[in-house]
């Protein structure tokens, strides 16, 4: 093993289609147009040396070290910001030319300490490489001048610091913040000798700033100057790991960059199709909690969740497990019996999850947390399109014309996906930026972010999505908007007729609804022309579409939108569900819904059944399962006595913590198979260790359907990956399982499942990933779907009322709470709380509008009690007008302020997905925590004390 | 949160199905609830049914009942018969 190096070509690729052939040093090479001198060299295998460039980003032409000579041309131009032409012959190495570059490196290393040695970056430093390759011998001026030696670092950012001593101030860490992140935080201040890099404003270090930590700075640095803390304290690493991001749907590739078992770095892969190099401060940097001391290691077991934990071996664990298990079974049924995937686990721990509970358990109450994050996103795009999943792939946004969200908050929640976005949004010379609607009750960061401002902000109502997005229907079609061809061609043209016929009733016109929704009619129509006329348009939406009473009326909502505009089928269009955790789409491809086998395939389905069944040499059950909301409804009840919990913290992440703890309590066993003694656990008879994505092997798919390679770097310090894990559990129970290795998992699914009939593991070594579908008719994956016909076969057109949801305010609760992501937070926490991301977000914060917390002498900082009809709580407030008036707005990261127990049970009415983003509450004046928070954080340390293991003997 | 979750949630089905053409209404309602709701969920709708509880209902839910498929046995009774437990 080695450490993997990408090519740096200096500049960005061409777009361009026409070739231009040119001559460098005698050699001639054929390169797109408007590609650069020094791209076109590398290309012909000379690499020009450089320092201000890099492919990251468009050329800047400072360093003056990439010089070259062109016959027929005055002068040296910067190789970096001249573009090829036909019949070019360039040179790169002349005696002029290593004179000058020379006289540059001479100037540069003498305002630079000569402490290479004992440099954090001694080997890993472009400033040091290019000493050598011009042959720099001396410095002639000395060191004793005017220099910028001693200056004093900036350690104010946990993961990596800014030594201005080393700075070259060659502007990349500007560049890459400003056109690769999109932050613009980072300036050069002074002219001149006193130019220095600078965050934000004079007053400001790196912290203070408005830098979001993403780590593209740190990336493009060529020297020491921005350096991350891992590496200033172990070292260099010395071999690498491609691998995939185990936080957002985003799905980045990452080199993991080891010595020995130990991690020094991730570095984002500049080959990762979804992130194209680019990285945010959860996967770049928040990696402690994989080795954090509140790991659990071994096996425990316990009576009753009352009772302390005790320490024992995985054999004494798992048959105290299987005998449970029977029991339970013979005394209340089959039925009694039931188990939840995790999101965050890979495709093939989570295939194997819901086959211990279809074949080993006899039945199919297997549900996993994409219930309550897009199972209405499974159900709306299955009926209207065919199958459950975007349509795009994220290289898409390039081509995109105008851009909607709703319901999502890309900055926070997709933060890599959403600087790519954000780059398409600001266009560039020559090319002007994509118009932006969104429609959102907050004023997420994306409405006005540097060079940025959305042409629309409908900032609706929480709760008034279908509303909004008939409306937007409604103008298509009384406007005369709709695509005909495209309709007539390729959707169900008779459904598309009535569909038509419902949506130009009045009562859905903009003016209709502007009393229900609160946004100004004549914004809804230009918004709604804008996106039917503006060229090339796409959809990105999130949870604060599906997490509503409507949530999937919405997502089909969205779809007959799409439909109607002809927005579906080629680059720069679509419908793009935003996907929560990094593999929620996955999740649900790998048969983890109660109704569906792998590959979105009813249970009812004779012919789906008997594929697995002949597989599997079981019986399976016809009948859907449970899913989530219900099995707590069946615990409560008494007939769902057993769950095993996979990688998920229910009891903080699912809506009314009473409820969910009613149920759990009622259990007879409870198994959490999780890294940490998470929230849920409080409640558990039984916890298995999990082991991390570092740990394993597998796949997952991220939110573009995109299958990408999990590679375990270390071992995992519980003794066995997730998969292991569940295949003795179901050893125990009796089941004959016996992979060796993940890829023969991959091959089971591949076998059963026709979407991923060719997703070998031999393909996706060999393309890096692939999109599914991925079968002989797709060989090589599908970065678009629809192209020429849906799914389905026809488009479906769906009618959507808009039902008011019946949470509602009133002279109690008269305000409205939704709830969202913070950047540094990644869901319920269990992993950035451990981590620094914590310096960022502490504590969850009530947002309120100034005018809201003045009628109710709340200030900033205070605690408030939030009250709902399900509960209360008591959390710290933020007063800003990123709120509407009558609106607040929370996260849910942090276990202590339970933001769901005020949550309600209200939820989707087709996948009983919760309504997160709607409750009435009241909030006052408090002193400080609930009673119940108190009592919770008393339950919480009695249920998490564990007796060690006895001594063997 | 004390109404009844199970007729609050056939009740929200229903209304969505109310826009749909005439003659796919009921039909709308019961292939959702065959295709999602687990045994003893429509155990319990029946037994409210067939108990003449019927108050609160959507009509399009009662007009549905008839295609909705009775389940054999209620997905949490015990089948001691069951080989597989022995």
């Amino acid at each position: 093993m080695s450490l993997i190096r990408e090519i740096d070509y200096g500049t960005p690729a061409s777009k361009a289609e026409k070739a231009v052939t040119l001559t460098i040093d005698g050699v001639e090479v054929t390169v797109p147009e408007g590609t650069s001198l020094m791209r076109a060299a590398m290309d012909a295998g000379v690499q020009v040396p450089k320092l201000c460039a890099t492919d990251m980003m468009d050329a800047f032409g400072s360093c003056r070290l990439c010089v070259v000579e062109i016959e027929g041309r005055n002068g040296t131009p910067a190789s970096c910001t001249t573009p090829v032409a036909a019949g070019m012959k360039v040179s790169t190495q002349t005696e002029r030319l290593k004179k000058i570059r020379k006289g540059v490196m001479e100037l540069y290393i003498s305002d630079h300490p000569l402490d290479c040695l004992t440099c954090a970056a001694n080997g890993d430093c472009e400033l040091q490489d290019m000493a050598g390759a011009v042959g720099l011998r001396e410095v002639r001026y000395g060191y004793e001048g005017e220099n910028h030696l001693g200056k004093a670092k900036d350690v104010s950012n946990p993961y990596f610091q800014f030594d201005p001593s080393k700075c070259i101030v060659c502007s990349r860490c500007v560049r890459a913040c400003n056109e690769v992140q999109g932050t613009f935080a980072l300036t050069v201040e002074g002219r001149g000798f006193d130019s220095i890099i600078s965050a934000g404003t004079g007053s400001d270090d790196f912290f203070s700033s408005e830098c979001v930590s993403c780590g593209a700075c740190v990336q493009a640095c060529p020297t020491a100057t921005l350096e991350e803390k891992s590496v200033i304290e172990i070292g260099t690493p010395e071999h690498s790991v491609v691998t995939t991001c185990a936080y957002c749907g985003v799905g980045c590739s990452f080199k993991t960059e080891m010595r020995g078992e130990e991690l020094v770095r991730m570095v984002p892969y500049k080959d990762g199709k979804a992130n194209r190099g680019h990285s945010c401060v959860k996967g770049r940097f928040a990696l402690g909690y994989a080795t954090h001391k509140d790991r659990i290691l071994n096996p425990m077991i316990r009576d009753h969740h009352t009772q302390p934990w005790r320490e024992v071996s995985w054999e004494e664990a798992m048959s105290f497990t299987a005998a449970k298990i029977k029991d339970i079974q013979a005394k209340y049924g089959k039925g009694a019996m039931g188990g939840i995937s995790s999101s965050r686990c890979t495709n093939e721990e989570v295939f194997l999850v819901q086959k211990l509970v279809r074949a080993g358990f006899g039945n199919n109450n297997i549900d996993t947390c994409a219930r309550v994050c897009h199972s209405p996103t499974g159900y709306g795009l299955n009926s209207t399109f065919g199958t459950s999943a975007g349509t795009q792939d994220f290289d898409s946004v390039e081509d995109t014309d105008v851009v909607l969200v709703i319901g999502a908050n890309p900055t926070d929640g997709h933060p890599v996906f959403a600087s790519r976005m954000k780059k398409r949004l600001r266009g560039k010379p020559g090319q002007p930026g994509a118009r932006l609607i969104v429609v959102d009750p907050r004023r997420i960061d994306l409405v006005k972010t540097p060079h940025v401002k959305a042409d629309h902000h409908l900032a609706l109502k929480p709760g008034t999505n279908v509303a909004m997005l008939t409306a937007l229907a409604h103008v298509v079609v009384t406007e005369g908007l709709v695509n005909e061809s495209f309709v007539r061609e390729r959707c169900e043209w008779d459904e598309f007729q009535e569909w038509a016929a419902f949506v130009a009733e009045d009562r859905h016109s903009p003016e209709a609804v502007e009393s229900v929704t609160g946004v100004p009619a004549e914004e809804v129509r230009k918004a709604a022309r804008l996106y039917a006329t503006g060229g090339n348009a796409a959809i990105y939406y999130g949870l604060g579409v599906t997490e509503h009473s409507q949530g999937s009326t919405s997502v089909i909502a969205i779809a007959n939108l799409a439909m109607a505009t002809g927005n579906i089928g080629r680059r720069g269009v679509g419908v793009n569900p935003l996907r929560g955790q990094n593999n929620v789409q996955g999740s649900c491809d790998m048969g983890s819904f109660p109704h569906e086998l792998p590959g979105y395939r009813h249970i009812s389905v004779d012919a789906v059944r008997e594929t697995f069944e002949d597989l599997w040499g079981v019986k399976l059950d016809k009948e859907p399962g449970l899913r989530i909301p219900n099995m707590f409804d069946a615990a409560v009840e008494g007939t769902f006595k057993g769950l095993y919990c996979q990688g998920e913290d229910i009891l903080q992440s699912d809506p009314d913590t009473k409820h969910v703890s009613a149920g759990l309590a009622a259990l007879e066993l409870l198994i959490v198979h999780d890294l940490f003694l998470n929230e849920t656990a409080n409640y558990a008879t039984v916890f298995l260790p999990g082991s991390s994505f570092l740990e394993k092997n597998g796949t997952f798919t991220n939110a573009e359907r995109r299958i990408n390679r999990v590679r375990k770097v270390m071992s995992p310090k519980n003794g066995y990956e997730d998969w292991q894990v569940t295949q003795l559990l179901a050893q125990a129970i009796g089941m004959d399982m016996n992979y060796s290795h993940p890829a023969e998992i991959m091959a089971e699914i591949a076998a059963t499942t026709p979407s991923f009939a060719n997703v070998t593991y031999d393909l996706l070594d060999e393309k890096g990933s692939v999109q599914w579908p991925c079968n002989d008719e797709h060989p090589e994956g599908s970065p678009i779907m629809h192209v020429d016909s849906f799914m389905r076969g026809k488009g479906k057109f769906i009618m959507t009322e808009y039902v008011a949801t019946d949470e509602r305010t009133g002279p109690r609760f008269p305000l409205l709470l939704t709830t969202g992501r913070i950047l540094s937070q990644y869901n319920v926490g269990a992993q950035t709380r451990r981590t620094g991301n914590v310096v960022w977000h502490d504590q969850d914060l009530l947002e309120i509008h100034p005018h809201d917390a003045e009628q109710r002498g709340v200030r900033d900082g205070d605690w408030v009690k939030l009250q709902s009809r399900a509960g209360e709580t008591s959390i710290r407030a933020k007063i800003t007008d990123r709120v509407a008036p009558g609106v607040v707005y929370t996260t849910f990261h942090h276990p202590m302020t339970q933001a769901n127990v005020i949550t309600t049970d209200f939820s989707d009415w087709a996948t009983n997905c919760p309504e997160y983003k709607v409750t009435a509450v009241q909030i006052s004046p408090s002193n400080g925590p609930t009673e119940w928070q108190e009592d919770y954080r008393e339950l919480t340390m009695e249920s998490r004390r564990i007796m060690p293991a006895e001594a063997a003997e | 949160m004390e109404r009844d979750k199970l007729v609050y949630m056939a009740n929200q089905i229903a209304k969505f199905f109310e826009s749909a053409k005439e003659g796919a209404r009921s039909k709308g309602v019961a292939d959702h609830i065959n295709k999602f709701w687990e045994p003893r969920m429509r155990t319990q709708l029946f037994e409210r049914v067939d108990g003449g509880r019927t108050d609160g209902m959507h009509p399009l839910v009662l007009e549905a009942m008839g295609a909705i498929r009775r389940p054999e046995t209620p997905g949490g009774a015990p089948n001691r018969d069951d080989p597989s437990l022995a």
